[in-house]
């Protein structure tokens, strides 16, 4: 059924195409869903994208235990239900799901630390992966160094499940400060700024000269209403994943139109004040300084 | 100086913003249908078609565009820019909102999913004798093509991947990627009537 790429001479996986792929997934939301019939009512709102799961961020954070990669069945039943994009979430440094999850032909893999990493010291060395990665991070040092593993976009991590976006907005500042910074700096002071950041030189070479991540940048953990999105693209996201936000509350395909609307038009009050009338309540949201130390999914991955 | 519309509901706006300028016409970025006034041409960038689709139809944007299209106004679409032109979607997901104009029918995911995404040289004539870097992320073909189309380049045994109908302009793969702004001083040669 798909044409044969054999005849021709061609490269898969390389950067250009993986980092390519998010640069369409730009200006869009990508929401968690937990079954095919979400994932209908995702594609239907307008999402450019779904992540398959067992369960949202915010069920894992209420019945604890160890969170693995989903059910290859249900990741299938996804991808079966829908024509965009899916993405699938794998364990920090857990390349054996990673590789599970490129053989059912995922289109983008989350090294997430939503689910309990495997690994206290590495991540997935992503070059070795023709389907690209996403990566979460909390400033720019965590970003780059996610990018020099091979990662060919990044998500601000915020508080995945908290219905919160405090955390979301301070790793977006902080993130869009550390570019900022990079771009003052002369070029003797590179170097030591790499040191400092702990990320690889020529990556900070790039920020300082380009101004910008050398991928995509979305932002994640805690968007929970229109207006949230509207706050997230105006302090420099490109584009917006929801997690727990959507399926949580009580108009879900309302909610999810809505946020998409946002979405595009950030930059224009009055529609992000239109597409909020009328959705339903949110999701209830948890004070992050209710939620004990050790249960923090932010401070995850290193 | 030429002003050229990029469509900015969703997708890779940015880049094409970029080679617009490139191509040496201002690039003016578009998400309402009073912003279709004023413009010589518009590109329709990559991104999801079923979400710009569904972006296009809720904000009054699909007959305004039809009515440019049926007008002759210059659009050159890129992969889900292809299928919003394309008269015909094979396997169209259950709702996908289309401006079409263009006789032609495409595949969306041609090739499959990303894993399949890939990079090749393409020899694209009307560009020159140097082959095009096209870059193909889930990318469609064109299937089926009508009167009035001429096609552009193929690969994959014989498979269209740009075209080309009057004013109106596709291509499967990605140019703005890449730095090569060949294509895109085509589309403006083809708005300011050189080509």
């Amino acid at each position: 059924m798909y044409l044969s790429t054999e005849e021709i001479p061609m490269e898969t996986g390389t950067f250009r195409v993986k980092s390519g792929h998010a640069e369409m997934l730009k200006g869009g939301v990508i929401m968690d869903v937990v079954t095919a019939e979400q994932a209908k009512i995702a594609e239907e709102a307008g999402a450019v994208a779904v992540m398959a799961l067992e369960r949202v961020p915010s069920d894992i954070r209420a019945q604890g235990g160890v969170a693995r990669m989903s059910d290859p069945a249900l990741i299938v039943e996804i991808m079966d239900a829908v024509t965009i994009p899916v993405m699938a979430k794998a364990r920090i440094g857990h390349f054996a799901e990673a590789q599970v999850l490129q053989a059912l032909g995922v289109d983008y893999i989350d090294e997430s630390e939503v689910l309990t990493p495997a690994d206290d010291k590495y991540h997935i060395y992503k070059w070795d992966f023709t389907v690209p990665f996403v990566c979460g991070a909390r400033d720019l040092g965590e970003a780059l160094r996610r990018i020099g593993e091979g990662a060919a976009m990044v998500r601000t991590k915020g508080e995945a499940g908290s219905g919160n976006i405090v955390e979301a907005v301070r790793h977006m500042r902080a993130v869009v400060d550390g570019i900022k910074r990079v771009q003052t700096l002369s070029k003797e002071q590179l170097m030591a700024e790499a040191k400092e950041l702990g990320a690889p030189y020529e990556l900070v070479l790039y920020v300082h000269e380009n101004g910008k991540l050398p991928v995509v940048n979305f932002c994640a953990g805690g968007v929970a209403t229109p207006a949230d999105a509207s706050l997230m693209m105006q302090l420099g996201a490109d584009g917006i994943f929801v997690g727990s936000g959507i399926f949580k509350s009580d108009n879900p395909a309302g909610r999810a139109k809505a946020i998409v609307e946002a979405t595009t038009h950030y930059e224009d009050p009055a529609m992000v004040a239109e597409v909020s009338k009328g959705i339903g309540e949110a999701m209830r949201g948890l004070e992050i300084s209710q939620i004990p130390e050790r249960e923090l999914l932010a401070t995850r991955g290193w | 100086m030429t002003a050229i519309g990029v469509l900015a509901l969703q997708g890779d706006v940015r880049e094409h913003a970029r080679m617009v300028r490139e191509a040496g016409a201002t690039a003016v970025p578009v998400k309402r249908a009073d912003g279709l006034t004023s413009l010589d041409g518009l590109v329709i960038p990559g991104g999801e078609s079923t979400t710009i689709g569904k972006l296009l139809r809720r904000f009054g944007m699909l007959e305004p565009l039809r009515s440019l299209v049926e007008s002759g106004f210059p659009v050159y679409g890129t992969c889900a820019g292809m299928i919003l032109l394309a008269d015909r979607i094979e396997d169209a997901g259950v709702d996908q909102p289309s401006i079409g104009g263009m006789n032609i029918a495409v595949r969306r995911n041609a090739f499959g999913r990303q894993r399949e995404s890939f990079e090749a040289d393409v020899d694209v004539p009307v560009l020159g004798d140097e082959p095009f870097p096209a870059i193909f992320i889930r990318a469609p073909v064109i299937e089926g093509v009508g009167e009035g189309v001429d096609i552009l380049a193929s690969v994959a045994g014989e498979r269209p991947v740009a075209a080309r109908q009057g004013r109106l302009l596709v291509s499967s793969f990605h140019p703005e990627l890449t730095d090569d702004a060949r294509l895109h001083r085509y589309f403006v040669d083809m708005v300011e009537g050189r080509s």
